[in-house]
């Protein structure tokens, strides 16, 4: 027993809140939420030490333990599991020198894991952003001398390089120059076009098919998965070995496709498949359940430091978005995992610059008060599209799930990439990789660019006409670009709505900051020459000097892309530092705060809840967010089954059933558990046994004792029931019997009772009325009454 | 079969060290075209804008010794060299090629199994096993069955003796388990919208 259990204990609120105090501080957890502190007082009897959840004179039966493929782990029990195996590695650490070494492996493999799962997604993400940049411009052309290098880096070396296109060179020939043997035409547009659209369409085919056939769990972004999983739910083959093979391929042929879809949800989801894998390797954390899931924690704070360079950021996003318990062990892990997969990352150098992100940009220019204005302004641009884009897509997307449109993945994916590429093709802004669209929309125009957004009239001849002043008014160039850009803007906003969801790897990262950069700079320009042109106005005056810079476009394409992104996902502070991780702009911090808390309070006034959540409510996953807050005041035994018009709950007696009736009662019931009671007649709780759980003992038993028939009888009890002489032998189901359920009382508040949920990670609690067992609320109940609560359809909730 | 697991656990660690150490000399190698020095100059009086690039190492980098021939003369040099940016870059153009042709022989074999399955094997098999065979039986083991894992869990114990029997028992599950997931994904849409 653990201290506390049965029912004798449990028939005051206030002692059953002592008993949680005393199980909260034997073990410790970290909880998100604020005001968890149920510690009313910290002294009285400690529970006892010895607490054994398998009976020790018996040896496990294997297979108990182990969960059903979308079932919820017993958090509890799991955690209980692995302080028993550390209770015994420790004891036995004295004896013998053989015996300290395995303590202090186990004790080390933590860490080797998590270095493990670093290493490889740092060495996964270089692959992958070699692979895909080199794909990319294979749609543009082929290098001749040198078949694997892309269009950068086949112009590397060669002086023909001119400062107005430093692109041309000869080595690089496009499609049309080695079609049709000339360069510039008319026919050779067309030739490009059409090659272009073969390419996309040839790429986005192979990535479904190869999705279809090897892995249909490697589509989508991930991370509204991991999030259902790190929470507790199980969903098998997600993250293993195949699913980790081909999102990394399909990743590479679905971004070379031109789709507007990023890589980063999936490279999350490729590092919390490494670190499944590698956790495989030691049972410390392949046995336990809960112990994975810290390492998969640490293993997506890895990933998203190798998708944006940003390892404090992947920590901080780990922590707020994707974890569900997050102890300041996994804290320490998580930050280590980033380190050395950035590092990694790093040293394979993909980009030739010793940075890790395409999109590195140090600029120091000053920002002004007044700027806040359009900052503002922009956040309010991010909440809104944020708030559009998930109703947009989420409508899109449950069509696809409920009608017919859904029967047809491969046509639809073919479909959507065909539509892009016809679209993307004539704007520039659009044709080119979305990662050096926002690159070069978050650089500030110098006097060394020469991009056509940087084409400002100079203002007068002579010596003063090459001053680097940017202030100047927008030549013919700029004005051309910013049409080009608005065409852009609309087709990237109408574009991902379809293309999230769709069934190849797709992230939403990228996109949302493109978009917001574009919309940003289209700010900033517009700024810009407000400035110029009226630089005889009150804010101008004060804060600009006529000649000196005092606008940044490039800043304002930053703090867009960063309210966007914000409007979306609804990520607060792990955003602002990826962000300014990504920029190295700490002068920057209080504009991007600005920007990110403008889009959460505008994107929140339409919806609470982010994309990933969305997505999770549209699947139906028993999620359970620690967010959310409970404010009703409805009753456990408002919520609990059976209701009035149910069936009574299916119970189990402690020593009267037979193997038969027990089997009868499993076949003819679908729940995942049974309580186990003294006797019909006195309803007295004794315990909770697993469904799983007793089909794998019965199996077993049948398999290895002999003696076992159908009218056997089956007891849970320490000692057999005194039986007739003649009965065939009884089995012993003790070992299986978890003794000490959580219960609470038919009135405690279900505000009570949601918490506690959400903070031990409960499936399942007992309902008792004055000591006896009256009902049962399981977690697809909570989410039931919440969803009713809040007039959403209960049910949508599919999983228990 | 503990001590099978812990020979198995060290064969993968080896090789996966093995792994790392041909990455890393991979990494280290370094080409002398590899390195270069890029400096960027804008447009100065009657001077367009230009890049130079030489191969140099981090010391020389600097618009003197990479700026040749110089457009201007004596005094505007200094000038000139001021509004120049100069850069050290380097990349690994091993990393590159292995990393492109790792990636294309993947994703070939890849096909070609794909093309295997979907289009050879039914052929073979149906050539083989005639017309009746065709219906699989891989239909029925739905993850709605409660005994259906439990059967699984408690089959694994039992050890196979034929190496090729285990090679084809699991793709057997493996094509099982991917057959379930499309069901899941694609025809029920129960996850993964």
């Amino acid at each position: 027993s653990r201290g506390f259990s049965g029912a004798e204990k449990t028939s005051t609120p206030a002692s059953f809140l002592f008993q949680m105090t005393d199980y909260l501080n034997t073990h410790d957890f970290l909880f998100l939420s604020p005001g968890s502190n149920y510690a009313m007082s910290n002294g009285g009897g400690a529970p006892s030490s010895t607490t054994h959840l398998l009976d020790f004179l018996e040896e496990p039966i294997p297979g108990v333990g182990t969960y059903d493929d979308f079932h919820t782990i017993d958090w509890v029990r799991e955690k209980c599991k692995d302080r028993e195996r550390h209770r015994k590695i420790n004891s036995k650490k004295k004896e013998s020198a053989w015996e300290f070494t395995k303590s202090l492996y186990d004790a080390w493999s933590g860490w080797l894991v998590v270095t493990l799962t670093g290493l490889a997604s740092g060495a996964l993400a270089g692959l992958i952003d070699i692979a895909a940049d080199w794909m990319n411009d294979l749609k543009e052309g082929v290098c001749l001398s040198a078949m694997w290098f892309n269009h950068e880096q086949c112009c590397w070396t060669s002086n023909e390089t001119t400062f107005a296109e430093r692109d041309k060179c000869p080595q690089w020939k496009s499609w049309a120059e080695l079609i049709l043997g000339q360069a510039e035409g008319p026919g050779s547009y067309i030739m490009n076009y059409f090659m272009y659209i073969y390419w996309a369409l040839s790429f986005a085919f192979l990535a479904v098919c190869l999705v279809k056939v090897f892995a249909p769990y490697a589509c989508g972004s991930g991370i509204p998965e991991i999030k259902t999983i790190l929470s507790g739910f199980i969903i098998r083959g997600y993250l293993g070995k195949w699913t980790l093979m081909i999102k990394t391929i399909t990743l590479v042929l679905a971004v070379a496709s031109g789709l507007s879809l990023g890589k980063e949800g999936p490279l999350v989801h490729v590092a919390c498949c490494c670190g499944n894998i590698f956790s495989y390797l030691f049972p410390k954390y392949s046995k336990n359940e809960a112990k994975k899931r810290e390492v998969l924690s640490a293993a997506s704070a890895a990933g998203v430091s190798v998708a944006f360079g940003a390892p404090i950021g992947g920590v901080l996003f780990s922590l707020e978005e994707v974890s569900y318990y997050f102890p300041l062990k996994t804290l320490w892990r998580s930050f280590f995992a980033a380190l050395v997969a950035a590092f990694v990352l790093r040293s394979i150098n993909p980009f030739g610059n010793s940075r890790l992100v395409l999109f590195y940009v140090e600029y120091h220019t000053p920002w002004y008060l007044f700027e806040l204005i359009p900052f503002i302004l922009l956040g309010v641009f991010g909440g809104l599209w944020g708030a559009f884009f998930i109703r947009a897509n989420i409508a899109w997307c449950r069509r696809r799930k409920s009608t017919r449109f859904g029967k047809y993945p491969v046509l639809e994916v073919i479909l959507v990439a065909a539509i892009t590429a016809v679209f993307a093709f004539p704007n520039p802004y659009t044709r080119q990789n979305t990662s050096e669209l926002i690159k070069e929309l978050f650089t500030d125009c110098g006097p060394l660019e020469s991009s056509q957004l940087c084409q400002y009239r100079s203002q007068m001849n002579g010596s003063k006409a090459f001053s680097d002043n940017p202030n100047r008014p927008a030549g013919p160039g700029v004005y051309a670009a910013m049409w080009q850009l608005c065409l852009a803007l609309v087709f990237k906003i109408i574009m991902t709505i379809f293309t999230f969801g769709l069934k190849v790897p797709s992230g939403l990262f990228i996109p949302s900051m493109a978009i917001g950069a574009i919309a940003g700079r289209i700010v900033g320009i517009a700024m810009e020459q407000l400035a110029y042109y009226h630089h005889d106005w009150f804010l101008f005056k004060e804060w600009c000097e006529v000649g000196a810079d005092c606008i940044t476009p490039g800043l304002y394409a930053m703090v867009g892309a960063a309210a966007c992104l914000g409007g979306v996902t609804r990520m607060t502070v792990s955003l602002v530092v990826i962000v300014f991780e990504l920029t190295g702009g700490l002068e920057y911090i209080v504009p991007l705060m600005a920007a990110v808390m403008t889009s959460k309070w505008v994107g929140d006034a339409f919806g609470r809840e982010g994309i990933y959540e969305s997505h999770i409510r549209l699947n139906g996953y028993p999620f359970l967010d620690a967010k959310e807050e409970f404010t009703h005041t409805t009753l456990a035994r408002e919520v609990m089954r059976p209701r009035r018009s149910d069936p009574p709950l299916a119970v189990l007696t402690q020593d009267d059933l037979t193997v038969e009736e027990l089997q009868a009662t499993i076949n003819e019931t679908s729940y995942n558990g049974f309580p186990v009671i003294v006797s019909k007649e006195s309803q007295r709780l004794v315990g909770f046994a697993l469904r799983r759980d007793i089909t794998i003992a019965i199996e077993n038993a049948r398999r290895k004792q002999e003696g076992i028939m159908l009218n056997s009888r089956v007891y849970f009890t320490q000692h057999a029931p005194t039986l007739p002489a003649d009965s065939p032998r009884p089995l012993k189901l003790r070992s299986i019997l978890d003794m000490s359920p959580f219960t609470v009382t038919d009135h405690t508040p279900m505000e009570i009772v949601v918490d506690i949920f959400r903070k031990l990670g409960l499936r399942q609690c007992l309902v008792t009325h004055n000591g006896r067992l009256l009902g049962i609320i399981t977690k697809k109940d909570i989410l039931r009454h919440m969803a009713q609560m809040a007039n959403q359809d209960p049910e949508s909730i599919m999983f228990n | 079969m503990l001590a099978g697991l812990a020979s198995v656990r060290e064969k993968i660690i080896i090789k996966l060290t093995k792994l790392v150490n041909l990455t890393i000399s991979v990494l280290a190698k370094r080409n002398s075209e590899d390195i270069r020095c890029k400096c960027i100059c804008p447009p100065y009086k009657d001077v367009e804008g230009q890049i130079y690039k030489q191969n140099v190492s981090l010391k020389d980098c600097n618009c003197l010794h990479v700026v040749e021939p110089m457009p201007v003369e004596g005094k505007d040099v200094e000038a000139y060299c001021l509004r120049c940016e100069c850069k050290y870059e380097e990349r690994s153009s091993g990393t590159i090629k292995v990393t492109i042709i790792m990636y294309l022989s993947i994703l070939g074999m890849l096909l070609l199994y794909m093309v295997y399955l979907t289009l050879l094997e039914p052929m073979l098999k149906r050539r083989l096993f005639g017309h009746s065979q065709l219906i699989q039986s891989d239909d029925d083991v739905g993850d709605q069955q409660p005994f259906a894992n439990a059967h699984n869990v408690l089959s694994r114990s039992h050890s196979r003796p034929n190496m090729l029997n285990k090679v084809e028992h699991a793709q057997q599950r493996w094509r099982r388990q991917v057959q379930e997931q499309r069901k899941s994904v694609f025809d029920r849409h129960v996850v993964l919208s």
